[in-house]
């Protein structure tokens, strides 16, 4: 039954291919794809529901010799995400673009974009780690160019040049690991690993390559611009996912590799980088003057939380505290991925009806697009991280994992970026539901419901539900 | 032998550094490519040197990811240069 785990990566591809051969079926085929990929990425999860893994050698190649892929209760949660928000994404796509625009172009590099993110999911070896990061890398280059404005542009290139010389040392590192170990087997390499200058150098090299692309404060520079000129299916796709995969592979590379090699005080030049994410993300949301940059910034700060929890998985024996860590920290990626790609789809919404998107000339929107205006408002829930959406549970596992370690000094951080996230949403919502003439917009079903539904999946389905991800996630990574 | 392995490696990691620092450093678009693609070179000659086995033959799977780490390259340049292209002609249509 390995063999879905091949199908995730193979269908959005073959998906990918087909939108080539036939343009004019794009729309079509693009959500069938996603249709059958997340059928696929959800019986990957129910497989690994038991807390066991699945892996996949392709071709029947020893590990070590050809491409093996794997899936853990954490990839599966991660994937599982990603092919629900891909899922609307492209049912939002297919109303977004109007006939005659880049839409020919849009489904191919957004189902090779999906087929890049699965691979890294699952990849068992750092090769082929680095492989999906280029693929993913151009693909979301190629995505955020599409708008096809100078300002569009000229963000892209910047974004590929941050993306180039990221992949660039985590190819370094991985050029490190395998002259001194002589393997790419992220297994074979995890238990030969030791403590020495070879792995500290790989460490800093392929850290330092993937925060860049994962926009960790003050790596973000990048971010707002590329995410605030795409289009919207393409913001919602780059800010809720291809992100959150560059900080996933660090979170895996510092947990499952390098364990023997990370000390606290490295967790704690993480930790502090997050905390500065958060504290400056949240502030330039909070000033921001158009509702997609707002967004973008608001996807700075809520990737500081996730490397906020490194510091304490660092210093916490394995036990019932760990796990309840590291389920927060899913829970926190997994509620900003469905939140975030709420917020960018309504952002679209908003931006196709007003004709702009700067929150000052928002009033009366609240009345022309009620249910989009109710989407902001639960995905706003879910950014500020009340009960009882993912985020809550997020934060309070990070508070309560400080407490535990002994690190009080993140929890002013935590209250002082949710603080602010309240005020950025408030505000938001404040233009929104002020007065202005607008006309009213039926209920566009394609364009809206699918955010609606992410929103909802953020703020109520998460938070009530999550119990299951504690037991997926238990035991990953345990220092040896 | 290992004199040899020790010289291509350090002129690898020179060209790396070269290139990482050009790629960084303001400039034209263009120069900034090329110099992404030198430090990829060194990166190669790292791993090419590595390989090198003497009379017992070289290891064979750098070889194999040098050349994957070429075609990836390749394309990402391809890609700069489209985009350069691109933001030509939005410029010169404002």
């Amino acid at each position: 039954m390995s063999d879905l785990l091949v199908w995730v990566v193979a269908l959005p591809l073959l998906g990918a291919i087909a939108t080539v051969a036939w343009p004019r079926q794009g729309r079509a085929l693009g959500v069938a794809t996603a249709l059958a990929t997340l059928g696929a990425a959800l019986g990957v999860l129910a497989q690994v529901m038991d807390g066991t893994s699945v892996h996949h050698e392709l071709g029947g190649w020893s590990p070590g010799l050809g491409i093996g892929l794997a899936a853990d209760g954490m990839a599966a949660a991660f994937l599982a995400m990603t092919a629900v928000v891909a899922l609307a994404v492209s049912i939002h796509a297919t109303a977004y673009f109007a006939p005659g625009s880049r839409r020919e172009g849009f489904w191919p590099l957004w189902l090779l974009l999906w087929a890049a993110l699965n691979a890294l999911y699952l990849s068992a070896d750092l090769f082929n780690l680095y492989v999906t990061l280029e693929l993913l890398g151009m693909a979301a280059v190629a995505l955020a160019a599409l708008g096809g404005g100078r300002a569009a542009l000229e963000a892209a290139m910047r974004y590929l040049v941050v993306g180039l010389v990221g992949s660039l040392g985590f190819l370094g590192g991985v050029a490190i690991l395998y002259l001194t170990y002589g393997s790419l087997h992220l297994g074979t390499l995890a238990a030969a690993l030791e403590a020495n200058t070879a792995t500290w150098g790989a460490l800093v090299l392929m850290t330092t390559g993937v925060l860049a692309k994962a926009a960790l404060f003050p790596l973000h520079f990048w971010l707002p611009p590329a995410h605030a000129n795409a289009p919207a299916p393409v913001s919602a796709a780059l800010s809720a996912l291809v992100v959150k995969a560059a900080a996933y592979l660090v979170m895996r590379l510092w947990l499952d590799l390098f364990g023997p090699a990370v000390t606290p005080a490295a967790g704690m030049v993480l930790g502090t980088l997050g905390a500065g994410a958060v504290l400056w993300g949240s502030w330039q949301a909070l000033r921001a003057a158009r509702l997609k940059l707002l967004a973008a910034y608001s996807t700075v700060a809520q990737l500081g939380y996730l490397f906020m929890f490194m510091p304490l998985l660092m210093v916490q024996a394995p036990g019932p505290a760990r796990n309840a860590a590291l389920g927060g920290l899913v829970a926190m990626a997994l509620s900003h991925g469905f939140a975030k790609g709420a917020l960018f789809l309504a952002a679209g919404a908003v931006q196709q009806h007003a004709g702009h998107d700067r929150i000052r000339d928002l009033g009366g929107t609240a009345r022309a697009l009620p249910a989009t205006t109710f989407t902001i408002a639960l995905a706003g829930v879910a950014l500020i991280g009340l009960p009882p959406s993912g985020a809550f549970l997020g934060k309070w596992q990070l508070m309560a994992g400080a407490i535990d370690a002994g690190q009080w000094f993140w929890i002013p951080v935590v209250l002082a970026g949710s603080l602010l996230a309240a005020a950025y949403v408030f505000r938001l919502l404040g233009h929104a539901f002020g007065p202005g003439e607008r006309a009213n917009a039926p209920f566009a079903i394609t364009i809206e419901a699918p955010a609606l539904v992410l929103a909802l999946l953020a703020t109520a389905a998460l938070g009530l539900g999550a119990a299951p991800l504690w037991p997926l996630v238990g035991g990953l990574g345990a220092p040896s | 032998m290992i004199a040899t392995q020790l010289l291509y490696g350090l002129l690898g990691v020179a060209l790396f550094a070269l290139g990482v620092r050009g790629t960084l450093a303001d400039g034209p678009f263009l120069r900034r490519v090329v110099a992404w693609n030198v430090a990829g070179a060194g990166l190669f000659l790292i791993f090419v040197a590595g390989a090198y086995g003497g009379a017992a033959g070289a290891d064979p799977v750098p070889h194999a990811l040098v050349l994957t780490g070429i075609v990836v390259a390749v394309s990402a340049t391809a890609l700069a240069l489209a985009l350069a292209r691109r933001l030509k002609e939005a410029a010169r249509d404002e």
